[in-house]
């Protein structure tokens, strides 16, 4: 499958590593991935803050990009972003009354998919292969869970990886508090969100948290770094591109 | 624009007891409706239909209530038409002073809460008593309702003891036990609705094809004050009219599940104007306006009027949990009130409520008439920053309109992302900046390490790889 | 301009997206589709249904029993003698057979007042129909039913209902109290006694309604 790498811009500048990693995974399935460098970032922030004109404009951009008959599929490893194309693009571009582009963006939907979704829903692979010796917990984020429905997806990855001992958070749908702009906005609501979501991760006695969306775990890795938890924040990504020779 | 849930929010937060209340209270209901609402079948079905039940009628809204008005008159019902709070009131009063009352018995509604109708009420010598529990305890604590359902959401067994211990006479030895507290109610109301003649109530919902009134209750109060006064004054938003007798076979199966996860709440009234021999002989519907017009008039706002005001959503939002009702400073708290507060007042007030939101989505999955919170949440963020005052500021905007920028060509976000590097690269320690920064990014770094560019970007990854 | 002409416009100005021929309102027969067609009608047979109505009763803590027709007097004394209820108000056109032996009966007629009607240990109606998955009876002002402050004054309420009366579902509840509804006759849904969840949102059974339920099902 000829799948295009939306790398999204916070893994790109911030977290490359799930970048790389979703990369390295994908070739190593057998698939041809492509990095169409002209891409940025979905719009989303700008959208969720309020500045619709600015999202349209990188909306437009990013349909440019990625609307190509010659990619079966544009894949993320982040549910917001993905969330954004199929979930808010529709409406955007309609609120704008531009057909040519509400017309790319309905080719555009249906082959954007989250990393974890596209492997087990698209692809048909919970085995990916990998091996990584360490006690995982995995916090659902509210995007992937509620906007993309992925599901169980990323934990039946997680069981089927060769040594990882996978443990269960409590109270695991709740947001972790992040939200965006929303985490300096009511930063006080954020950090009380925060606080819950990093004392069950540290119930779990747990040595990673991962998640599927960089942005996420960067406000949770944050948390977890300036309270010195010795809790580490991973890209479902990482851990799955990971094996036993590496 | 000053950020006015997030500094109110600064003390609620900061409120441990309360924070514990309402966390106790929320998870505990949040868990019996996930309960409610797995043992029916057809749940998802019943959400869609009710979802398009409430945008037919809104959309023809017109119709259903000159229907309504119609339907009432010809039982025997009086009807009112208020454009505003004010108007509302001054009928309220007028019929009550017209019937030679002073006091009336209520029961809760938000619509009367809304428009302040108590105080009105007050300021013209009559005195309004409450007489739901939540509401009773909010009225005798001169507190103010922090839930649209169960307005005392924020105060504990103990709490509500010391209240009634205090202000109902007769009742020094009470225990914080739960039906006792609701025994010492049931005594000190029951002479207020045996001698009440007037009782005033909302509506959950209005029947236009038959002017059929219904509303949801517990505790019997409500059926008191529809049944035992001489006179029933309803005050509704024009909103809570619905075509159909048979659209309540809907509602009825959606509201109790989602509000106090029961199969079916206690008593359920419906009435149609007069009836010979059997309740009030005098009915009045008051159809309120209050800014429900103007949320109309946004297409993608419009559907914060097809709420049922169930709480679920309150329920499950985790921004409520951590700040209680009081810091949205509205009839309307947690998600529906932070679309509906500042489309009903015309963005004058409660403009900073659509940010108090993390947009985690958990509303709009319990929503039983599915209104997409969020959607309309990053919908009015919009059309706030557009038509009222850019509301995070000049330097958010000037900000936000060079990232813009940046992002809409390739090779200005490749500069940017090296300008940044450049940037950061003295507060960097393995990747993370643990040191206070100033202004916005601050109110990230008092709590958590920053993530910094990355050394080598994903893109120059790519480059050299090939 | 009148209030009602003002807000009326203000609709009318609001909606000027709307097409003049859209349909009015949402009508299952005509617009229910795969996504929003829930179930109308339940498959239990009588008996099931019964027996469904008495568990769902039974968690409320409302009292069920069961009763032959030509049984109902003493399932009625005995209910009264749970309760310790001497002096029941009934409606005028309550069955003969109902009336139990040893009870005092006052009829609602002429009209009592409300402090009288609170002095009685108890009310004793029919009703119009139950509805079996919730648990719920519905009072539409008809036969053996009375007024509603009837029901809802005294401490205990005794409630007889025909199996026939049962229905699976709320739909199916509604398409019976059409006709009442259109003849303006005023409807109580009562699923248990009252109760309330005002503190720390849990339930409590008993506040101003009746405190007691019994409801007495006759096969
Ligand atoms: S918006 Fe939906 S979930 Fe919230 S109170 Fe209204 S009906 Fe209930």
């Amino acid at each position: 499958m000829r799948i295009a790498l939306f790398t999204t811009c916070v893994a790109d500048t911030l977290f490359p590593g799930a970048g790389i990693a979703t990369v390295e995974l994908l070739e190593r399935l057998g698939h041809q991935v492509s990095f169409p460098r002209a891409q940025t970032c979905c719009g989303q922030m700008h959208l969720n803050s309020g500045y619709e004109a600015h999202a349209l404009n990188i909306a437009r951009s990013f349909v440019e990009v990625f609307d190509d008959a010659e990619i079966d599929a544009v894949v993320a490893p982040s549910g917001s972003c993905v969330a954004m194309v199929r979930d808010q693009y529709p409406g955007l571009v309609a609120r704008a009354g531009d057909l040519r582009l509400q017309a790319a963006v309905a080719r555009l939907v249906p082959r954007t998919f989250e990393l974890s979704e596209f492997l087990v829903n698209e692809l048909g692979i919970v085995d990916v292969g990998a091996y990584y010796p360490h006690r995982v917990t995995y916090h659902p984020t509210c995007h992937s869970l509620r906007l993309l429905r992925v599901g169980d997806a990323p934990l039946r990855l997680l069981r089927a990886v060769r040594a990882l001992t996978l443990i269960a958070l409590d109270d695991a749908q709740g947001c972790c508090g992040f939200g965006g702009t929303f985490a300096v906005k009511n930063a006080d609501v954020s950090t009380a969100m925060l606080a819950d979501k990093m004392r069950a991760i540290q119930a779990t006695g747990a040595e990673v948290c991962t998640a599927v969306d960089s942005s996420c775990l960067m406000h949770i890795g944050g948390g977890l770094r300036r309270e010195r938890a010795g809790v580490r924040v991973v890209h479902l990504a990482e851990i799955l591109a990971s094996t036993e020779a590496a | 624009m000053r950020n006015e849930f997030a500094e109110a929010a600064r003390h609620e937060v900061a409120n441990s007891q309360l924070r514990a209340n309402i966390r106790n209270a929320t998870h505990t209901i949040r868990a019996k409706r996930e309960e409610a609402v797995a043992e029916v079948p057809d749940w998802e079905q019943l959400r869609e239909a009710g979802r398009r039940i409430k945008e037919r009628t809104m959309r023809n809204l017109d119709r259903h209530l000159e229907q309504l008005e119609r339907s009432v008159t010809a039982a025997g019902g009086v009807v009112h038409w208020a454009t505003e709070a004010a108007d509302a009131n001054r009928i309220v009063g007028d019929l009550i002073v017209g019937a030679g009352a002073r006091e009336a018995v209520k029961v809760k509604s938000l619509a009367t809460d809304e428009i302040g109708l108590n105080r009105a009420l007050a300021a013209r010598g009559i005195e309004a008593r409450e007489t739901d529990l939540a509401e009773l305890i909010v009225q005798l604590g001169e507190d103010r309702p922090s839930h649209i359902l169960v307005p005392a959401i924020h105060r504990n067994r103990g709490e509500i003891r010391e209240l009634f211990r205090r202000t109902l006479p007769g009742n020094e030895q009470l225990t914080d036990d739960p039906a006792e507290l609701a025994e010492a109610a049931r005594r000190f109301l029951r002479e207020k609705f045996l001698s009440a003649k007037v009782g005033v109530s909302g509506a959950n919902f209005a029947v236009a094809e038959t002017g059929t009134i219904c509303i949801l209750e517990s505790e019997g109060n409500g059926r008191m004050c529809t049944t035992l006064p001489e006179v029933l004054i309803t005050v509704m938003g024009i909103e809570k009219v619905l075509p159909r007798f048979a659209d309540l076979e809907v509602m009825l199966q959606l509201l109790p599940r989602s509000s106090t996860a029961e199969r079916m709440n206690p008593y359920t009234s419906l009435w149609t104007g007069v009836t010979p021999e059997d309740g009030p002989r005098e009915f009045h519907l008051v159809l309120l306006d209050g800014g429900r017009t103007k949320v109309l008039g946004d297409a993608d706002g419009r559907a914060a009027l097809h709420c049922i005001r169930c709480s679920a959503c309150l329920n499950v939002c985790p921004v409520y949990e951590r700040t209680g009702g009081h810091a949205y400073e509205s009839t309307y708290p947690g998600p529906i009130g932070a679309i509906l507060t500042p489309q009903l007042t015309g963005f004058t007030q409660g403009n900073s409520l659509p940010w108090a939101s993390s947009l985690c989505g958990a509303c709009y999955e319990v929503c039983p008439v599915k209104i997409d919170i969020p959607s309309i949440l990053i919908h009015l963020r919009s059309r706030i920053n557009r038509e009222v005052d850019g509301y995070g500021g000049g330097g958010e905007r000037l900000a936000m309109g060079l990232l813009a920028r940046a992002f809409a060509r390739p090779g200005r976000y490749e500069r940017a992302q090296r300008f940044g590097r450049w940037l950061s690269r003295p507060l960097t320690r393995e990747g993370w900046i643990s040191r206070r920064l100033p202004g916005a990014l601050g109110r990230w770094t008092d709590v958590r390490d920053l993530p910094a560019p990355s050394a080598e970007t994903f893109r120059e990854w790519w480059a050299q790889r090939r | 301009m009148s209030s009602r002409e003002l807000i009326l416009g203000r609709v009318r100005a609001a909606l000027a997206d709307v097409a003049d021929d859209e349909p009015a309102s949402w009508i299952y027969d005509r617009d229910a589709d795969e996504h929003s067609r829930y179930a109308r009608a339940g498959s239990r047979d009588p008996e099931a249904l019964a027996a469904l109505f008495a568990d769902r009763c039974g968690e409320y803590r409302a009292t069920v029993t069961r009763a032959e027709r030509a049984g109902l007097g003493p399932a009625i004394a005995a209910a009264c003698a749970r309760h310790g209820a001497s002096s029941l108000v009934v409606p005028t056109d309550l069955p003969e057979a109902w009336r139990a032996p040893g009870v005092e009966w006052r009829e609602d007629h002429p009209s009592l007042d409300v402090h009288a009607l609170s002095g009685f240990d108890g009310a004793l109606t029919g009703c119009a129909v139950a509805i079996a998955l919730t648990g719920t009876i519905v009072l539409d002002a008809g036969e053996a039913q009375g007024r509603r402050a009837l029901t809802l004054l005294p401490d205990l309420h005794i409630c007889v209902i025909g199996e026939e009366q049962i229905v699976e579902g709320v739909p199916e509840a509604f398409e019976r109290l059409a006709p009442a509804a259109r003849s303006g006759r005023p409807l109580t849904f009562i699923s248990g006694p009252s109760a309330t969840s005002d503190i720390e949102l849990k339930r409590v059974e008993g506040v101003h309604g009746p405190r007691r339920l019994e409801i007495v099902i006759a096969g």
